[in-house]
């Protein structure tokens, strides 16, 4: 046991003397002062497009958020006055109407955001790991796992709005004709039922992806993992708590990451289904934003919304990244093998040069 | 990749063959929906839901084109979505390629900078993009507001952050070795990314594009907000199913049918190279 202990520590060795490699990657061949405006001529086209549409107009967005934006100054809003904090102090002014409806969306988005990730995730990765084996069947059922996630937006959720009518519904004839679940049928669009769609309506679009995603970061890990611990006599179900749910943190990591941010700011699910105005029970931030910006006409207002709404993601986005890096020492040792990686395949380029 | 031969016990095999015969059942549920109604007379999708349609017709597929001019809503998606998928991927490659080959000022201010943008709440820049492009037409006669090119330029700018993000990874995947003969062969460095790191990242390319022409296929909250009649998308055109008095259920099933088979198709088709990119590009 000793000895592989010490045989492995000069491999490690190496993989900490590799920084020479990285320096000597940056010394390039000829045609160096053609090659030094390249790579930003290369990124010219995509950072305009990004300035264009994302920066500028959430700079403009932030402008507009200490004005007095509303109708009037719809053709020419540079003219709007200019009115502070009020904005603000309104959308968070609890005690308020105005207020209140705002924390109470914001509330909503959080229940559902927290029980929609957690359940993708759940039933993504399930999924992933049932399937990780051959068996027959498996691409048919694949594929057949991505068509929520394939079908777009607007089909996929009027679908779902159909099955949830009250009188001409699939769930109400299932629920309360088939099984008799319910005394009467069950309104499932407005009221508190509401939740309950929009969150199965967007589990359903949403486990694929993590499915997807879980399905990627299963191929890389090691058979050999596998085979050593069969060897060792550990079961299916240990091998999946040893090796492979340990195996996906860092595709977690990212993963949850991800749903988190698109699942908080739904849009398109919640409007497909309910249409311009959710029901309370559902009035998730985006369509709450929408409504007070577009259907009052209140665009100051709005912006101010909006930007609590960003600095709230960046606040929890950041707050995930530094808790989830620090949580994981193998991710040190990770940058390390990637970077190993890279300077060999340059040092291979260059014995190629040679 | 698969786990050990070794025969798996009952345990699992049964809550496999359970879980994933209701998950099936979950995620089919919709799509035999989709499919029954949209076979059904109005009548029939009016009243009670039945599971096996009674009588069946195929009326709904024809009246779906007359209802709505559904032939040009699908037109306009496909001219939205094509040249905002094709845009999207040239750009990405650009970009990827750059970052992933180069060393340069401000690299990780870029990387940085453009995976943010995947968090901006869309409602954050819907109005003020809505105002630029309104002034841009004002001032400079070229009309982004209400035409496809302003949909094209917005959508293309939704898909690049993660295009760009895959690629890179993709692109680092691909041996340095391969351009580095091309260049030294005499290739200039656009030569050498055309003829040497595209075609060895095409699963790569292919799972980007999948991805940027169904973003740009399925949005609703900018198609809704930036285009008038004449180029209305798929996603506004099908809320024209419904009426003040009636809502054509079978059709709007019909035609949600028939709006959703080119995406599916292509995904289904090109989802082995999805799985091959996101496991080379992001998954990493």
């Amino acid at each position: 046991m000793t000895t592989t202990t010490a045989s492995a520590q000069p491999g490690e060795r190496t993989a900490g003397t590799s920084s020479p490699g990285a320096a000597r990657e940056r010394r390039r061949p000829p045609g160096r002062i053609r090659r030094i405006g390249l790579p930003y001529l290369l990124l010219l086209p995509a950072l305009l497009l990004e300035l264009l549409v994302h920066l500028v107009p959430m700079v403009i967005g932030i402008v507009m958020s200490f004005k007095e934006l509303t109708q009037f100054y719809v053709r020419d809003w540079t003219l709007a006055p200019w009115n502070g904090l009020d904005n603000y102090s309104m959308s968070v002014d609890f005690d308020a109407p105005v207020g209140a409806a705002l924390l109470h969306s914001f509330l909503v988005t959080c229940a559902f955001t927290v029980l929609s990730v957690g359940l993708c995730w759940l039933i993504g990765t399930a999924a992933a790991v049932c399937m990780q084996d051959a068996f027959r069947g498996r691409g048919l059922l694949r594929a057949l796992f991505l068509v929520p996630y394939a079908l777009p937006v607007y089909a996929a959720v009027i679908t779902w709005a159909f099955m949830f009518q009250h009188d001409n519904g699939l769930v109400n004839h299932v629920l309360h004709d088939q099984l008799g679940l319910t005394d009467k049928p069950s309104f499932w669009l407005i009221g508190d039922n509401s939740f309950v769609a929009l969150l199965v309506v967007s589990v359903w679009k949403g486990w694929p992806f993590a499915f997807l995603i879980v399905m990627a970061g299963l191929q890389n890990i090691p058979k050999e993992l596998y085979e050593a611990a069969a060897l060792d006599g550990a079961g299916v179900w240990q091998q999946i708590r040893r090796i492979t749910l340990p195996s996906l943190r860092p595709v977690n990591q990212v993963l949850v990451l991800v749903l988190f941010l698109w699942t908080f700011n739904d849009f398109n699910t919640p409007f497909v289904l309910f249409g311009k105005a959710a029901p309370e029970a559902a009035d998730l931030i985006s369509i709450h934003i929408y409504q007070s910006s577009f259907v009052t006409w209140n665009f100051g207002a709005g912006s101010a919304m909006s930007v609590l709404l960003l600095l709230f993601l960046l606040v929890v986005t950041g707050a995930y990244l530094f808790l989830s890096s620090r949580s994981r020492p193998a991710a040190g040792s990770a940058e390390a093998s990637r970077s190993v990686k890279a300077s060999r395949t340059s040092e291979e380029g260059e014995t190629a040069d040679v | 990749m698969s786990r050990s031969p070794m025969a798996a016990p009952r345990s699992f095999l049964w809550t496999r063959r359970v879980f994933l015969t209701l998950l099936t059942g979950f995620v089919l549920l919709p799509v035999y929906v989709m499919v029954s109604s949209s076979l059904k007379p109005l009548e029939d999708v009016s009243s009670r839901f039945h599971w096996l349609p009674s009588n069946l017709t195929v009326r709904p597929y024809i009246d779906i084109w007359s209802t709505v001019p559904l032939a040009k809503y699908f037109l306009n998606s496909l001219i939205v979505a094509g040249a905002a998928t094709v845009c999207s991927v040239v750009i990405a490659v650009f970009a990827a390629y750059a970052v992933s080959r180069y060393e340069f000022r401000g690299k990780r201010v870029f990387s940085v900078t453009v995976l943010s943008t995947q968090m901006f709440p869309g409602i954050l820049f819907l109005l003020p993009l809505f105002l630029i492009y309104v002034n841009i037409g004002n001032t400079t006669g070229i009309a982004l507001f209400g035409s496809r090119g302003g949909l094209i330029l917005t959508y293309l700018t939704f898909s690049l952050p993660f295009s760009i993000w895959m690629l890179i990874g993709y692109f680092d995947s691909v041996p340095r070795d391969l351009d580095e003969a091309a260049l030294v062969d005499g290739c200039g460095p656009l030569r050498a990314l055309f003829r040497v790191v595209v075609p060895a990242a095409i699963p790569g390319i292919v799972a980007v594009a999948v991805y940027a022409f169904m973003t740009a296929w399925g949005e609703v909250l900018f198609a809704s907000v930036m285009t008038n009649d004449a180029t209305r998308t798929l996603a506004v055109g099908l809320q024209g199913y419904s009426t003040q008095n009636d809502v054509y259920w079978n059709q709007i099933m019909a035609a949600s049918l028939v709006v959703s088979v080119p995406v599916v198709a292509g995904f289904l088709l090109l989802q082995r190279y999805l799985v091959a990119g996101l496991t080379a590009g992001a998954v990493k």
